[in-house]
């Protein structure tokens, strides 16, 4: 049961983009086009479970043990950017087609705050390894589900009469905006 | 370019969150109210500044090939240093900024600046252009959180101009930041542009 409450909040409840405003930037970036926002997803939930895994066991094994705490951000920062670059190599080698997939966004991920931001959330709230998973998998998904459905309004956007002060970051902020009013709806939920 | 173009760029011309986008998550996030933005403003003008300083120092020393992880070592030991003082002294905010604190790291205007500008000019202008582009940012942030604030709550600063039952709770909550801000970016641009 604790591990759906985390599923469901994690999504729905507690967006990460649309109510905790992580990862605002890939988010504006990247979702002119479904399919973009798609790959970002991929590239995004991946790292996410892998740097929130290996920032846990960084945590509990060296951070704690040795009474360093007040190193968490520069250690979780360089552990992140060092996977990124370590995931880029590795899928290059082992499996050519995700990487073209997902290779372009990859280099994005090291400054997408939403990274970070999980994985020092993860510490925070004491999840235990299992439901670090969960967690981030699904604060991944829930990054995806605002992404696609951002993308999703912001192609019909292009079609549409907008007028001139409003056109390109101003209304696709506004759009975000009643996006994040009818995840709202979702509140009280959990 | 002159010192103060340059210092001045960073308020209206080059805003970094109007014209920009940069650091889109500390504005969005931490903006509920006037001080908050102010406070966030202000942490990442220091952490700004003093990377700017030591990038600008060290820059002809880091090889080509690693710059970006150094970059971002010397900004995260920073954040360190701001997290631990504001941790001390002010710890009400603190509380308030919670986890945008540590987030100070990936805020893409600080590696920005290190990568743009300072790892490409003198140490004088390195510094100019820090404080000049985080202010502009404090700015905007301020200017944000007390929109949201006086909409949602009928106080600026705390100081109530209003009675709060009046207020649209909207303006404080998630959604509110996204629409507050997409109209005061169309706004700006009008103005600049003007």
């Amino acid at each position: 049961m604790t591990y759906f409450i985390i599923i469901i909040s994690a999504i729905f409840v507690n967006n990460i983009v649309l109510s905790q405003f992580l990862g605002i930037c890939p988010f504006l970036g990247v979702s002119k086009k479904i399919s973009t926002g798609i790959g970002m997803t991929g590239a995004v939930t991946f790292v996410m479970v892998i740097a929130t895994i290996v920032t846990y066991f960084i945590q509990e094994l060296i951070l704690e043990q040795f009474n360093i705490t007040f190193l968490q951000t520069i250690s979780f920062i360089l552990v992140i950017a060092a996977l990124v670059q370590l995931v880029e190599i590795v899928l290059k080698k082992v499996s050519p087609p995700l990487y073209q997939a997902l290779g372009v966004f990859l280099p994005l991920i090291t400054t997408n705050c939403a990274i970070l931001g999980v994985a020092i959330m993860t510490v925070s709230r004491d999840y235990n390894l299992v439901e670090a998973v969960i967690f981030s998998g699904s604060s991944a998904l829930g990054f995806g589900l605002a992404l696609v459905t951002f993308a999703g309004i912001r192609e019909q956007l292009d079609l549409v009469n907008i007028p001139k002060g409003m056109q390109g970051a101003p209304i696709a902020l506004v759009v975000a905006g009643l996006l994040a009013m009818a995840f709202m709806g979702f509140a009280g939920m959990v | 370019m002159n010192q103060w173009k340059n210092f001045t760029k960073g308020f209206f011309k080059d805003n970094p969150v109007f014209v920009m986008l940069l650091g889109m998550c500390p504005t969005l996030g931490v903006t509920s109210s006037a001080v908050n933005g102010l406070g966030m403003g202000l942490a990442t003008t220091f952490v700004l500044v003093m990377s700017n300083i030591v990038v600008a120092l060290v820059k002809d020393f880091i090889p080509d090939k690693v710059r970006i992880p150094a970059f971002i070592v010397i900004i995260a030991s920073f954040v360190t240093i701001v997290e631990m003082v504001m941790q001390a002294y002010i710890p009400a905010l603190f509380e308030a900024l919670g986890l945008f604190i540590p987030l100070i790291v990936v805020n893409c205007l600080v590696l920005g600046r290190a990568e743009a500008f300072a790892s490409k000019n003198a140490l004088g202008s390195s510094i100019v252009d820090g404080l000049g582009m985080g202010l502009g940012f404090s700015m905007a942030l301020t200017m944000l959180g007390a929109i949201r604030e006086l909409l949602g709550s009928g106080k600026i600063f705390g100081i109530s101009l209003f009675a709060e039952s009046y207020g649209m709770l909207i303006f404080v909550l998630a959604p509110g930041a996204f629409i507050a801000l997409g109209y005061l970016t169309a706004f700006i641009n009008k103005v600049r542009k003007a």
